[in-house]
């Protein structure tokens, strides 16, 4: 790194900065020098990369945070987010909804159990959510290197690896999520030491994964079919605008066949006994053919379910207002109270946006809330088959408490 | 199961009867006190009145501003049932004394007293509990719904049990029914063991469990809620270190699970709470599975429908406060109407999100007992755990294995050996983790060990990263050692201490506290400093209040600012074991209040999951850590202190005491330098000397031949102990030449390094103690007691009437004088103790302890005066007034008595010595000691003798000091029964008996066969001296009636005063159900 941008330090101090190790204090110390001792470097051995600063995550605020580098080794910007699940990375790392984002994981021991073997191109058979990582890097603490579960075939580092998606640990990841919390999720970059890209990114600007159209990104490009097998099974139309594997293992499950649909298809016309609008990443304003469709769609009877970000297209087409949250929803722990009763739901979330509860145009009604915040986490009409839900009733990572919402909803089908 | 579920209000009960679990046992400990304080505290704030029954005096819960009446008596039907009676409660809470509680409950409902006098049960229903506690019901009930059980056979008899064994297959599990912490359970390779262990563990229960046996699965637990409305939630999952077979109470635990998926994860919650619905819980319950290390399969061991051991660590690992929760939900709130007390922005209905890592691991005392097995395995034999928090698992792995006390430094670098690696991996004993280091540095691989031990290699891997640190630290030395190496190995949690005894030129020559000094030095001259964190149940995505707080390496900004005003920090007992419990918790939480009353602001410092001073609204700030001198100078630095407490925590913080006064940390209360003279054995005699104050004879030597002649001078019985701390090394009496010399050769190796103390041993001498609290010098408040056993038996062992009964007016003179002097030279501000023995007048000083003593709770409660308050307000520098009251005034008498938990120690020889072996307490109040002591025997567990007394009491001046005890047992009408020596005495003065032969003799009439059968329900047995060895039909008919479960008194004058007192009252209903705010 050439130049070096004016920072801002965390927390203050004499040290500063979020790195748990310091390599310019620590190489700075004359005495080891003169000693000749065995570096540190030597210290963890082969298995280990060296423990001096090798990657770099800077924050749009200034705020530079030093860690060591592992899986591919390649420099990112893009949009940090934290999570505050406490398994289930596999499962995040390849959730669509967390396509352009840095992904920060607040529980700092990461790669414990591995990484199931690939799926050979078919998520649905595979314990992952796509065939692909989606985040754009990943930010823990502590990165485990061996790993211990029989499902497993190979360490979270060389998953990475095999993906190109660069990691940084040694990260406060406590401090940065406090950041986070109180900034609001901000843009930033990772820069890798020897990637040969780390200058120009270092010098780039910050990239807002926001500003592209990451849906179209995600989403298939041509109509899928998923056969449940079963001759004469009702059909779902999986409207993908990023949809998570399980939320078509779901519904297979459930003996119902699944039409997966571009985000952008007219499926206003295509066959099927009901719509499942599914989640994705980013503004949902950005769907806006997907919204168009769905205006339309409120208009017949055919039912209408939607998760996540298909809560705020559904929203939206019904004239509802969707905005931004300070830091998002991203965890399994989040309680969501079904409106006018004292059931609680504790559900799997990952989302930016949300829908704005209290002004539901005609017929439409607010149906859960966060027991925390009061944001909105679902709606419904109040008598046409139509209702959705912020939350994640698929789970995969996380609770799966609300998996008989999918039972609800095919109910309304058969 | 299915239930109506109503969402209308439900009507508050008026009064709500909670029963506590009694004395703190193995399998049952200081967790309950936790949670019966956070009930009381739940249902106090409803404005609903509460009336606790507990006689265990030490604890929280029992204080005088919780529950608004107090019963300091047996939790069992029979006195249960005359306090509803009395009392007439409408609710009841079972959930929170633990299985003494549950078992209780399920009685009450039997005998109709519940349906009598219309007490509702609230929370969980009986039905519940029942089918939960019945292993037969609740497996086929789990099979009926699809869930995996292990195969298992119930069995009502031996017979029954081989049938079963045969079908499943040996090796097999056998479980007893109603027990708690595993009691009777094992692991059975044939019908031979089978056979032994069945008939035991049918003389406790009345069914057992033949079950598949799960080697080398994984061992997980869920602690989940449910409200009436049917939410769900669980609050925490644990994973074992250790596989399967070892009772979870003996296991390593980790929080959150580490090698689970989120399928695994999410496939046993979804499990846990499938299961709590069916079955209608209502609160808290915890649930336990096996998985199968190499597939999906899974199996339900367990389900605890109440408050366990497992939830109370759930609690301090997550901050939930799950006790507190459980009670609102018993009372019929939801979930989502609890408010979040820690994050105060968010509900109780979510679950914790950790962004740290807890390790529990138990502390067990097996080395105070002689002949018991070590071994670990479905029985719990612990007496306490700790658990540690960090942001690696290593870091709290080694912070964990440091607040053992064991004289372990972390994982490594302990100069533990032993002799057969292999084998201390297949057989775990409480050392196996250091076995494993040990392996690990001799080259043993991972999967190797792994294949011994049957534990997940992650975890192994986990102690290889420490061994690897470990060497390499070894290649440089203190001034050689760069920052990133030593930050590392700070991150990976090794202490100060272990750094310099690991780096070249550490170990033996350098270690201790000056080493360690150099090592902190030359760490803060690098610039590695920890920092603080705090438990906020949501992983900082909200910002929450709390102040709860742990310290890591693996971080680079503090939490937390110091607080504005210094606080004052206490400094909490650590572990729980034997020779210091809940007693220390119940003054380290006074000490706090008191503190607070007075304005100022708190901190404590403890690291002990089962107490209440770890509950973070006993205090202004938490530190969930060490105390270490490490560790405790960090919290002083960082919390700018203006005083540290050390002298209500026992003796761990006692220890503390001078290190920190030599880091200029200000300690309160007593100077550093009297607490130095009255700990140092060579400048308190001097004290004593310069005072004229007797005390016995003693000497410290390095040779047995010094031994021999001091010996010789002074005569036998002589007592001998270490001086230098080293654990587990006990005190012992020798009574000849050839035991001295058998004691100084095995027990102690004496040597110039290894120097013992030996002391004359005063026999048929009275053992008085002293608690006061002192201020500039002068005596403020002062309680005396007196104990029924006579010296020789450990204090902490002894039964203790206060006020004093039956003490010579001289001897109390006598007694108040010498405290009074020894106040006064020692200029005590603040708590102490003396020990004194004394025979005819003659009073001589054993002990003194500049710190609170075991017994403050008592004597506090007793006279209804805070000898904690009264020491802090002195150690302030307040002006304080003497209490108006004085134990002269009482007009009723508190007997302590002691907790013994040797069913759980198998072997073990269930003997009272100088080596304390009582793993708890109560104390009960009566109009006179007969009806106190009875109250107290109780209380414990003692049954009235109903069939026949076995009377064997050892020597012949245990047989003249016991007839008049026989007389009166005599008179009882009772079956005497008695060995041929006592027989034969018996006869010779009046007292006829029936004859029955030494088990050794092995001739019919035989103890025993009569103990087998059930035809002697008492057994007196005095030992021939308090030697421990050649006494094997002695040790065979203790042992044999701990076994089966019969009453045993060991003691002399405890057996003469209990004759006394039986044949005073004769019966449980002549004592007095009368609650502690009405004797005054």
């Amino acid at each position: 790194m050439s130049s070096s941008p004016p920072t801002k330090a965390l927390g203050g101090g004499a040290r500063g900065g979020l790195a748990l190790t310091d390599p310019v204090q620590d190489s700075a110390t004359e005495e080891a020098k003169a000693a000749a001792a065995p570096s540190f470097k030597e210290f963890r051995g082969l298995e280990h990369p060296s423990a001096r600063g090798d990657a770099l995550l800077i924050l749009s605020d200034g705020t530079e945070i030093s860690g060591q580098a592992f899986g591919g080794r390649r420099s990112v910007s893009g949009e940090v987010v934290f999570a505050t699940g406490m398994v289930g990375y596999p499962e995040s790392l390849t959730d669509p909804s967390y396509r352009g984002q840095l992904l920060t994981l607040t529980y700092p021991l990461i790669g414990n159990y591995g990484v199931p073997p690939s799926s050979e191109g078919d998520p649905l058979v595979s314990g992952f959510e796509s065939g692909k990582i989606q985040a754009s890097a990943l930010v823990i603490s502590t990165l485990s290197r061996d790993f211990s579960h029989w499902q497993s075939t190979r360490s979270l580092d060389s998953w990475l690896k095999e993906e190109g998606i660069p990691g940084i640990e040694g990260v406060d990841v406590r401090a940065l999520t406090q950041r986070l919390r109180e900034h609001g999720t901000m843009t930033a970059k990772l820069i890798i030491e020897g990637d040969k890209d780390a200058d120009d990114v270092f010098n780039g600007a910050f990239v807002d994964p926001g500003k592209r159209n990451l849906v179209a990104e995600v989403s298939v490009r041509e109509p899928v079919l998923h056969s449940c097998g079963v001759s004469g099974a009702p059909r779902i139309l999986l409207v993908d605008c990023g949809a998570k594997a399980n939320i078509a293992r779901s519904l297979l499950r459930r003996h119902v066949d699944v039409l997966q649909v571009p985000w952008d298809h007219d499926f206003v016309g295509e066959k099927g006994e009901a719509v499942l609008v599914s989640n994705g990443p980013g503004d949902p304003v950005r769907a806006d053919r997907t919204v168009e469709n769905l205006r339309r769609a409120i208009c017949e009877d055919r039912p209408v379910m939607g998760i996540c970000l298909g809560n705020q297209l559904l929203a939206l087409a019904a004239g509802a207002r969707t905005y931004k949250l300070q830091f998002g929803h991203r965890s399994q722990n989040q309680p969501c109270v079904e409106v006018g009763e004292r059931r609680c739901l504790i559900t799997s979330q990952n989302h930016g946006y949300a829908v704005d509860g209290e002004k539901l145009p005609g017929q439409w009604r607010e149906w859960f809330r966060n027991a925390n915040d009061g944001s909105n986490e679902g709606i419904r009409h109040a008598d046409r088959p139509y209702f959705s839900v912020q939350f994640h009733p698929e789970a995969h990572p996380g609770p799966r408490d609300a998996a008989f919402l999918f039972d609800r909803f095919l109910e309304l089908v058969r | 199961m299915t239930e109506t579920r109503s969402d209308a209000p439900l009507p508050r009960p008026k009064k709500v009867l909670i029963l506590g679990s009694g004395a703190l046992k193995i399998g049952e400990a200081g967790e309950f006190d936790y949670s019966g304080s956070q009930a009381i505290k739940a249902l106090k704030e409803e404005g609903i009145t509460t009336v606790l029954v507990n006689p265990n005096i030490a604890t929280i819960q029992t204080s005088e501003d919780l529950a608004d009446e107090i019963y300091f008596l047996p939790v069992n039907a029979n006195f249960v049932e005359r306090i509803i009676e009395k009392e007439r409660p409408d609710g009841l809470l079972l959930g929170f004394g633990g299985q003494t509680a549950l078992n209780c409950g399920i009685e009450l409902a039997d005998r109709g007293v519940l349906d009598r006098f219309g007490v509702e049960v609230l929370g969980t229903p009986l039905k519940t509990i029942l089918m939960t506690e019945d292993r037969e019901l609740f497996a086929n009930e789990l099979r009926n719904i699809g869930m995996h059980t292990p195969s298992n056979r119930a069995c009502q008899t031996v017979e029954e049990s081989i049938v079963a064994a045969r079908e499943i297959g040996y090796p097999v599990m056998v479980r007893a029914a109603f027990a708690l912490g595993g009691m009777g359970s094992g692991i059975v390779r044939d019908d031979d063991q089978l056979k032994e262990l069945a008939l035991k563990a049918l003389s406790h229960a009345p069914q057992i469990l033949i079950e598949e046996y799960l080697s080398g699965w994984k061992e997980i637990e869920y602690e989940v809620v449910r409200d009436r409305f049917d939410n769900c939630i669980t609050v925490c999952n644990m994973e074992n270190f250790d596989a399967l077979g070892i009772h979870t109470g003996e296991s390593i635990v980790v929080a959150p699970s580490q090698t689970l998926s989120d399928h695994d994860y999410h496939k046993l919650r979804t499990i846990s709470i499938e299961l709590i619905r069916h079955l209608g819980v209502i609160g808290e319950c915890n649930v336990q599975f096996a998985l199968h290390p190499d597939s999906d399969e899974y199996r339900i061991i367990e389900v605890n429908a109440r408050l366990s051991r497992s939830s109370a660590l759930a609690s301090k690992a997550t901050g939930y406060p799950l006790a507190f929760v459980a009670a609102k939900l018993a009372l019929g709130d939801g979930l989502v109407d609890v408010p979040n007390s820690i994050t105060k922005v968010t509900g109780s209905c979510f679950e914790p999100a950790l962004d740290y890592v807890v390790i529990k691991i138990p502390r067990w005392d097996l080395k105070k007992f002689r002949r018991v097995s070590t071994s670990l395995g479905s029985e719990m034999k612990s007496v306490g755990e700790v658990m540690a928090i960090g942001r690696r698992f290593e870091e709290a792995l080694q912070k964990a294995c440091r607040m053992l006390g064991i004289g372990a430094h972390g994982v490594i670098g302990n100069g533990f050996s032993f002799d057969d690696i292999e084998s201390s991996l297949t057989d775990p004993t409480e050392h196996r983790l250091f076995a494993i280091a040990q392996a690990l540095q001799d080259g043993m691989t991972v999967d190797r060990i792994c294949e011994l031990t049957g534990i997940t290699p992650w975890f192994l891997q986990r102690v290889a990263e420490i061994v690897e640190c470990g060497s390499i630290l070894g290649k440089f030395t203190l001034e050689s050692l760069d920052a990133g190496t030593f930050r590392r190995a700070k991150q990976l949690g090794f202490s100060d201490n272990q750094v310099s005894r690991l780096v070249e030129g550490g170990g033996g020559g350098r270690a201790g506290y000056s080493a360690m000094l150099a090592t902190r030095a030359r760490r803060k001259e690098l610039g590695i400093e920890p920092f603080t964190k705090q438990i906020d149940t949501l992983a900082a995505e909200y910002p929450a209040q709390t102040n709860f707080l742990y310290l890591t390496y693996n971080a680079t900004t503090d939490d937390v600012e110091p607080s504005e005003t210094p606080p004052h920090i206490v400094l909490g007992g650590g572990a729980y074991r034997i020779g210091s419990s809940v007693e220390f918790d119940w003054c380290a939480v006074n000490a706090v209040n008191s503190l607070a009353r007075h304005g100022h602001r708190t901190v404590m410092i403890n690291f002990n999951p089962e107490t209440v001073s770890t509950d973070y609204d006993s205090c202004d700030r938490l530190y969930f850590e060490e105390l270490s001198l490490e560790r405790v100078l960090d919290i002083c630095e960082k919390e700018r202190t203006v005083g540290v407490v050390i002298s209500v925590g026992g003796q761990i913080p006692n220890q503390l005491s001078v290190p920190l006064g030599e880091q200029g940390i200000p300690i309160l209360g007593t100077s550093v330098d009297s607490i130095d003279r009255a700990e140092n054995r060579e400048r308190f005699s001097s004290l004593l000397d310069e005072m004229k104050i007797d005390q016995p004879q003693w000497q410290e030597l390095t040779s047995q031949k010094e031994a021999a002649v001091f010996a010789g001078d002074c005569g036998y019985p002589v007592l001998i102990r270490p001086s230098y701390v080293l654990s587990g090394a006990a005190m012992s009496v020798a009574h000849s030449d050839e035991e001295l010399e058998e004691y100084l050769m095995a027990a102690a190796k004496v040597s110039k390094e290894h120097p013992v103390v030996i002391s004359k041993f005063i026999a048929g001498a009275k053992e008085i103690e002293l608690d006061g609290v002192a201020q500039n010098g002068e005596v403020i408040c002062y309680a005396i007691s007196e104990h029924v056993e006579n010296a020789g038996v450990h204090s902490g062992d002894a039964t203790m009437i206060f006020p004093s009964q039956r003490l010579y007016l001289e001897t109390v003179r006598r007694i108040k004088w010498i405290a009074r002097g020894i106040a006064l030279a020692l200029k005590i501000t603040g708590p102490f103790n003396i020990q004194f023995i004394a025979r005819d007048n003659r009073i001589q000083v054993i002990e003194c302890n500049l710190r609170a003593s075991r017994s403050f709770p008592f004597v506090s409660k007793i006279l209804k005066e805070n000898f904690i308050d009264y020491a802090i307000r002195a150690m302030l520098g307040e002006k304080v007034e003497p209490p108006a009251r004085s134990a002269f005034e009482c007009d009723f008498v508190g007997v302590k008595a002691p907790q013994f938990s040797f069913a759980r120690l198998k072997g073990a020889d269930p003997l009272l010595g100088v080596e304390m072996a009582s793993t708890g307490e109560v104390a009960c109040l009566g109009n006179n000691v007969n009806e106190a002591y009875l109250k107290a025997l109780l209380s414990v567990g003692f049954k009235l003798p109903r069939k026949g007394v076995l009377l064997s009491t050892g020597t012949i001046e245990g047989k003249v000091a016991f007839l008049e005890g026989a007389r009166k047992l005599k008179s009882l009408g009772l079956p005497i029964y008695a060995t041929e020596g006592t027989y034969r005495f018996l006869e010779e003065h009046g007292v006829l008996s029936t004859l029955l032969h030494h088990p050794l003799e092995g001739t019919s009439p035989n103890v025993i066969e009569y103990l087998e059968s059930g035809k002697i329900d008492l057994v007196i047995n005095v030992p021939r001296s308090f030697e421990r060895h050649d006494l094997t039909n002695g040790y065979l008919i203790r042992r044999k009636a701990v076994d089966f479960g019969v009453s045993m008194l060991t003691n002399v004058q405890a057996a003469s005063l209990f004759a006394e007192a039986i044949t005073d009252l004769r019966d449980e209903d002549a004592l007095e159900i009368k609650p502690w705010r009405e004797y005054s």
